[in-house]
């Protein structure tokens, strides 16, 4: 809390500054009723954006547009529709090069047209925020719900943080910035949540009063100079140029992306901090039957949980929070006594499931089950997880219709 | 702007190549009347680059950086190609991002720096050759036009995707065997001069780069209009001569025969640009 004989910040919308600490902890919130394309708004309004570039995609639009109203009413600097996704990645990174806290949004097959700009944004290490509300690849031609695209994400060095809801995603928006800026860190952050199902629909929001907002942005405390010829060094290539073919080119090159990576592994101090963890826990912590999953996954998760608990069976959700940085050691600590651990997805290839065997592999003995896997738009009903368990104990399904 | 940002750290000064100590000592800068006539006696922000013997790429590089009318406070994007083996040379802040995505990145860079120093000058001048300009680019690069943004786009059009070996662009002549067109092109090449026009561009020019002085007037009206007006294009006939076949002297004739046909100079000046360019004639700018 600031008191009255410290000099008070504001920023250029007229916003008082106060600590990330102030705003996402501390500052007291009253409870708002929204749908999560909303939440995003409210999460930019009180972060000191300064750009934002946006391209009309299902179902990440709406939340596009209100940062465009945001832009109107003096709380974004610069904002424009650019060209195609491709075109709007690359806007971004030149507004990110050039010093602006940066933030646009997209969906599936948007995601896939954008996809060389993301080991891009992450190569020239700037801390731009996608805001990825799944949805279905084609073909054929979806606007429903999926989370396919998240798995081609996983590896473009960018972090990846996965939103359960509306709640989360306001506070991932601003914890994001906080952290991808962290100059040990600096690298872009992706913020999942799933569309629709979260975009889409209205529910109870805690929110800080909007008169006061992260600090500014400050490109001077960036790892690599910003492009604007206002600091020293300047004679150099954003962009290490390491074409020729000689041993020091290579090592050059390879170092650079392990660096980056290096930089994402460097963000979970930070993340752990302002996420309150990178994982969450529900359920009974001595039961071993185990839901791991993230998104709305989790959220349902969390419902099958209480229908087990009617059958007498003892169940927990283990969330995840970030998926890059993968919470290993939370994960493998969490585990600990599961006999049966299963990975209910939103996509058909069950990328959450091969990172949860790749790391658990050695550290648990427990049975991992890639299911329930639902994609093309399906919900997950809290049944169909239900369904799973009861098949594998041998119970009657008395939940699914 | 921080004149600092070229200066080598003095602790290394004695270490450093003559080539890049003349790029601070020799270089010109904080004068807006600099161009192609101090090229005897300065050096032009580019030291020795690795593009072919006798490229004319590298004639229009130096051209352009000695006419640049505010180089301290410029920011050059450029695209995957032969340009982006000279731009490590450059003592200038440069950005390399993708293939074909040069105006974009430049749009977010001029937005931004418009924003965050709006009594400075910051000019955003992109450069790229044909193929990122007018084949996998041309989107990004239309869409700057029809945006208004007050960015300079320069088309280094070598009738070739050079870099790569040899293959057909959208600027080959029809007709022209070259690889992946094994039976010559099959369409006529791209009017990007006209294109612009069309698109919103407030000044285009075509032209080789066979006279220096010429290329320093059209570079120099062409980013003073962008500053003010809108954007810009400039088209240069930069042939690679290895893919023509030619000898590393023959560059210069190359292109004084093609002034006389399909790259004669041609210039297009909108009315609010005409407006600019008198003005800057009257300072002595021009």
């Amino acid at each position: 809390m600031q008191t009255s004989t410290e000099r008070v910040i504001y920023n250029r919308a007229g916003q008082r500054v106060v600590s990330p600490d102030y705003l996402l902890f501390e500052a007291p919130r009253t409870k708002h009723f929204m749908t999560g394309s909303e939440a995003v708004k409210e999460a930019v309004k009180r972060a000191s954006v300064d750009a934002s570039v946006s391209y009309p995609i299902t179902p990440q639009s709406e939340a596009a547009h209100l940062i465009g109203e945001l832009w109107v009413e003096g709380y974004v600097g610069v904002y424009f529709r650019g060209e195609s996704e491709f075109g709007v990645m690359s806007e971004v990174a030149g507004c990110a090069l050039a010093g602006a806290r940066t933030i646009t949004t997209t969906s599936g097959p948007g995601t896939l047209r954008a996809f060389e700009n993301f080991p891009m944004w992450a190569g020239t290490r700037i801390p731009v925020q996608l805001v990825l509300m799944a949805r279905g690849v084609n073909a054929p031609l979806s606007i429903q719900p999926d989370n396919l695209e998240v798995g081609f994400l996983l590896d473009t060095g960018c972090m990846i943080w996965y939103a359960e809801n509306a709640q989360d995603l306001f506070d991932m928006i601003l914890a994001g910035f906080v952290v991808a800026e962290q100059p040990s860190v600096h690298v872009p952050v992706v913020t999942v949540v799933d569309g629709f199902f979260v975009s889409h629909t209205r529910e109870a929001v805690m929110l800080p009063p909007d008169d006061i907002a992260l600090p500014p942005y400050n490109p001077y405390k960036a790892p690599m100079p910003v492009i604007d010829a206002e600091v020293p060094p300047g004679r150099f290539l954003r962009d290490p140029f390491v074409m020729k073919s000689n041993y020091i080119s290579y090592a050059t090159h390879a170092s650079w992306q392990w660096e980056v990576r290096s930089a994402i592994e460097r963000s979970r101090p930070f993340a752990k901090h302002y996420l309150r963890g990178l994982i969450e826990e529900f359920g009974d912590p001595s039961a071993e039957l185990v839901f791991v999953a993230c998104g709305t996954a989790a959220a349902q998760s969390k419902e099958a949980v209480r229908l087990l608990e009617e059958e007498g069976i003892k169940a927990r959700v283990i969330k995840l929070k970030t998926i890059r940085p993968f919470p290993i050691e939370e994960l493998r600590q969490a585990v600990k006594g599961a006999k049966y651990i299963f990975v209910p997805e939103f996509n058909v290839v069950g990328w959450l499931e091969r990172e949860v065997r790749r790391y658990l592999y050695a550290y648990s003995d427990a049975e991992v089950i890639g299911a329930p896997r639902v994609a093309g738009g399906m919900t997950m009903p809290a049944e169909v997880i239900v369904k799973e368990v009861l098949k594998l104990t041998g119970k009657e399904v008395k939940h699914v219709i | 702007m921080s004149y600092k940002i070229y200066e080598i750290n003095e602790d290394l000064l004695d270490v450093m190549p003559q080539e890049i100590r003349d790029l601070q000592f020799k270089a010109t800068w904080g004068n807006p009347k600099r161009g192609v006539m101090d090229l005897p006696y300065s050096k032009e922000l580019i030291e020795e680059h690795s593009l072919c013997a006798g490229c004319p790429e590298s004639m229009a590089l130096r051209y352009i950086l000695a006419s640049l009318p505010n180089p301290e406070d410029t920011i050059i994007v450029n695209s995957t190609g032969c340009t982006s083996l000279v731009f490590p040379h450059i003592a200038l802040h440069t950005v390399h991002s993708l293939f074909g995505n040069q105006n974009a990145v430049a749009s977010g860079i001029k937005r931004v720096l418009e924003w965050r120093f709006p009594d400075k000058v910051k000019d955003v001048v992109v450069l790229a050759g044909d193929g990122a300009t007018v084949d996998i680019g041309l989107d990004c690069t239309l869409q700057s036009f029809f945006r208004q943004e007050k960015i300079t786009t320069i088309c280094f059009d070598n009738e070739v995707y050079a870099n790569t070996g040899g293959q057909e662009s959208g600027l080959t002549m029809k007709g022209h065997v070259f690889k992946m067109a094994p039976k010559g092109k099959q369409w006529d090449k791209v009017p990007m001069w006209q294109l612009a026009i069309d698109s919103g561009c407030h000044y285009v020019a075509r032209l080789t780069v066979s006279s220096p002085k010429r290329v320093e007037t059209v570079i120099k009206k062409a980013i003073y209009v962008a500053r003010e007006v809108g954007p810009t294009y400039v088209h240069l006939y930069t042939p690679c001569i290895l893919e023509i076949g030619l000898n590393s002297d023959d560059g210069l004739d190359e292109m004084r025969q093609r002034d006389k046909e399909r790259f004669a100079f041609f210039e297009y000046v909108s009315e609010p640009a005409k407006e600019v360019i008198e003005r800057k004639k009257e300072e002595g700018l021009l």
